[in-house]
């Protein structure tokens, strides 16, 4: 039984939130999704299941929405939103993503919903915020990601500023959301009263490398470096090519960096391939009085030796020897990985219905007395409305067939 | 502005670098009060990372580290000494939460795992973070921030589809980390709230960077596809990305992913001839021309800045932004507006800058109450005032160097 056994969501938001409600689901809280009568509007995102659009198909939704519920309600229409507020009285928390005064329009706002529930969380994830001069813009992941400052540094000089190809924002805001979810729940068990928090997606992106101290200090605005770092007066590399693929490894000297370094030139020197770098005392040498001259020579000297390897031989010499060396794996890769296989990362979760068995992502942690629950499929759009509308709210089943007719379910 | 929501809470930080502390800095602006447990002989290598002010280096001169450890304690511990044990016990004693970030072998040398502090406190919840968790084949391989960005998946997604891969900026894993340690924490409090059970969270930073890149594993196992780096493209329309624009190393972002947001960044461009080819009518027709597209939309970005572009563009109702550097968000409105960015006063480093959590709550306060710790600035007030030890019983610790 996960930890948030006891809670309550209603999930009203789209991409934008749906993360939150999923991570609060694996925690153990129980999540209604509401969705439009039509689905969420998110079902129509791709990738699809063998490429096949279709709402009950789109993966990011499948992975975003494991372990909730879901009912259909039209909350534009007044009967809608009865049922949504008798539904507020029985829930603690409530997750939407509208543009900034859309709810309060339906009178469906914190100020509308507190009376009904005053101990009721409300938790708004928007772009910018709830209000200030951004509120409305229209956003996306690639605009807000640019926006956050986390895309300046990302990709190379001669080329533009580059995001993730897998989208970012929406799940760290989700994720963080669902941690300000459980600050204002906490709060409630102290002050006995709800509130309203409001999340700014892009602040939940970080605004970029290290670069707040260096601007701080020297006024120094960060560069698209590829593969490399800056490290003192040198760009160095932190992913290094070998033979079928990269190698993540940051080239340290002093006593943190040596001892990777004299176990790597051991091996090419047992190859003869060491040359220069071989009688170097790597602990006495100062990162900060090192040349970028002198570190491409290195590099010129260690690629070489790297490309006759894979990562999984690079690796193995790693693991044997306490090298801080790496793979850079691709999705395929991790889904193999030892590690993760044998922590029971990874759960196959069984789509009966679409005749497809696909791997999740577990649990983000180990809990000892209240282990996260193992995920579970993803609801089709209203697979709860009888559980819910008819057992919980007393509706009939005349009612149901009524509501579907005027299209609020 | 209300209360702060955690001004009962205690924690206890051994852990150091970038993870552990930063989830602790974030429950110390919600009134949580943090005791960061540090030693001479090992300073947190945060304490020994450039810039340096003034470029003189020093233990208490680094602006990395206040950023990371603002609002805490600092009290200098050996825990190699039975005696520095002793007081890490009555520390877990004081304390509702404790983060570590070590391997189970450097736990077990020091017998300070959760076990030990079960024994003098049964409810208290401990996390461990570090490079792949604390059980399993390569728990105990070495790890640092690059190293779990690489093997979670990161750079095999990010950059150009014809060059090598790029690296997220920053130490990724580093930043994401913390979101999902905060997370685990608050759900574990909840449940200590309940049931007054405390408990042990292990939390690995190669898991949490998975999390972060979920749908390319759903991508693979449904479809056998391995997701690649594609630039700024998106599946979901065109155009869509980062362009140029006037000023030296000044870009747009524009995302248009349907018919009508088509419309409308053709009515925010004057409907120029080319947006009626029918190399670009459709969708699928933009999908299909798409670099001769990104040319044509650059051609427009490049004779406007960036805040026209985005002027123009919003006004239309096109998903739009500005690539931000560092001093542009310092001079962000918005940011301004919410209050992100926040000056603290620090004895050695004069003022630097910290950001504030993303979210703004109604009712609950949000605390920059101190700068960082000195080294082992708090020692006596740590021991003395918050653990109850003697003055008398201080100073012969003291001469046995258990606070070293």
């Amino acid at each position: 039984m996960g930890a948030l056994s006891h809670i309550r969501v209603l999930d009203l938001s789209d991409e934008k939130g749906q993360m939150c409600g999923k991570y609060l689901a694996q925690l153990g809280a129980e999540v209604i999704k509401i969705e439009p009568p039509r689905g969420d509007a998110a079902r129509q995102k791709g990738p699809y299941l063998r490429d096949q659009p279709g709402p009950e198909k789109s993966l990011t939704w499948l992975g975003y929405n494991a372990n909730k519920k879901s009912i259909t309600l039209n909350i534009e229409n007044p009967l809608g939103q009865q049922l949504l507020k008798r539904l507020v009285q029985k829930t603690d928390l409530v997750i939407e993503s509208f543009i900034p005064g859309y709810l309060a329009g339906l009178g469906l706002d914190y100020d509308s919903l507190r009376p009904i529930n005053p101990r009721l969380v409300l938790t708004s994830i928007t772009p910018f915020g709830q209000t200030g001069p951004y509120a409305q813009y229209k956003a996306s992941d690639l605009t807000i990601t640019a926006m956050s400052g986390f895309m300046f540094t990302c990709g190379e000089a001669d080329r533009p500023p580059v995001r993730i190809s897998i989208e970012q924002a929406y799940t760290a805001a989700g994720v963080q959301a669902a941690t300000a979810s459980l600050l204002a729940l906490y709060s409630c068990s102290q002050i006995n009263e709800g509130q309203h928090v409001d999340v700014a997606i892009r602040e939940c992106l970080p605004t970029g490398g290290f670069e707040i101290f260096f601007w701080d200090s020297e006024g120094y605005i960060g560069e698209r470096l590829g593969a490399r770092r800056r490290r003192a007066n040198v760009y160095l590399r932190d992913l290094w090519p070998c033979k079928d693929g990269y190698i993540g490894w940051r080239l340290m000297t002093g006593a943190l960096g040596a001892p990777t370094l004299y176990t790597l030139i051991e091996w090419m020197d047992s190859e003869g391939l060491a040359g220069e770098l071989k009688g170097v005392q790597w602990e006495k040498i100062d990162m900060t009085q090192v040349t970028q001259e002198q570190m491409e020579r290195w590099e010129s000297i260690i690629i070489p030796f790297l490309k006759q390897y894979t990562k999984a031989e690079i690796y193995k010499v790693a693991l044997e020897k306490s090298m801080m060396m790496a793979p850079s794996y691709n999705a395929r890769e991790l889904l193999d990985y030892q590690q993760l296989i044998e922590r029971g990362f990874w759960v196959p979760v069984n789509y009966e219905h679409l005749n497809a068995t696909i791997t999740h992502p577990g649990a983000f942690c180990k809990m000892s007395e209240s282990p996260p629950v193992s995920p579970q499929k993803a609801p089709l759009i209203g697979e709860n409305n009888l559980e819910i509308l008819i057992d919980e709210l007393g509706l009939s089943g005349p009612d149901l067939v009524s509501l579907r007719e005027q299209g609020i379910i | 502005m209300g209360e702060s929501p955690l001004k009962d809470i205690r924690i206890a930080d051994f852990s150091w670098s970038v993870v552990g502390p930063s989830i602790t800095t974030f429950f110390s602006y919600y009134g949580a009060e943090v005791v960061k447990v540090e030693s001479i002989h090992t300073p947190e290598v945060t304490r020994r990372s450039a810039p340096f002010k003034d470029n003189l280096v020093g233990i208490d001169r680094s602006l990395v580290f206040p950023t990371l450890n603002t609002n805490k304690y600092s009290i200098c511990l050996n825990l190699k000494h039975p005696g520095g044990r002793e007081i890490a016990l009555k520390l877990a004693k004081w304390a509702d939460i404790i983060v570590q970030s070590a391997t189970d072998n450097t736990l077990e040398k020091l017998r300070l795992n959760y076990e030990d502090f079960k024994t003098v406190k049964k409810s208290i919840i401990v996390l461990n973070t570090t490079s792949q968790g604390q059980i399993g084949p390569n728990s105990n391989h070495p790890g640092y921030g690059d190293a779990a960005v690489a093997m979670a998946g990161f750079p095999e997604v990010t950059g150009w589809p014809d060059r090598e891969p790029s690296l997220p900026p920053g130490a990724y894993t580093d930043s994401v980390t913390p979101w999902f340690g905060a997370l685990a924490i608050m759900a574990a409090l909840e449940f200590r709230n309940r049931t007054g059970k405390g408990q042990h969270i292990d939390l690995s930073q190669l898991e949490a960077g998975a999390h972060m890149l979920a749908p390319a594993f759903l991508v693979y196992s449904a479809n056998h596809v391995v997701p690649m780096r594609n630039g700024n493209r998106s599946a979901s329309g065109a155009p869509h990305g980062v362009y140029r624009c006037l000023g030296d190393n000044r870009w747009c972002a524009i995302a248009v992913t349907s018919e009508d947001e088509w419309k409308a960044f053709c009515r925010a461009l004057g409907e120029p001839r080319w947006t009626k080819d029918p190399k670009f009518v459709t969708q699928y027709s933009r999908k299909k021309n798409e670099d001769e597209l990104d040319d044509l939309v650059e051609s427009w970005t490049a004779s406007v800045t960036p805040e026209e572009a985005l002027q123009k563009l919003q006004a239309a109702g096109v998903a739009s932004g500005i690539v931000k550097n560092i001093r542009d968000l310092h001079n962000d409105a918005q940011l301004n507006h919410r209050g992100h960015f926040q000056k603290v006063k620090h004895p050695e480093v004069g003022e630097y800058t910290v950001e504030l959590p993303p979210a703004r709550f109604s009712q609950s306060a949000v605390e920059v109450r101190q700068p960082a710790p000195r080294l082992g600035e708090h020692t006596e007030y740590v021991c003395c005032s918050l653990l109850g030890i003697s003055a008398e019983e201080f100073v012969r610790l003291h001469s046995e160097g258990i606070f070293e």
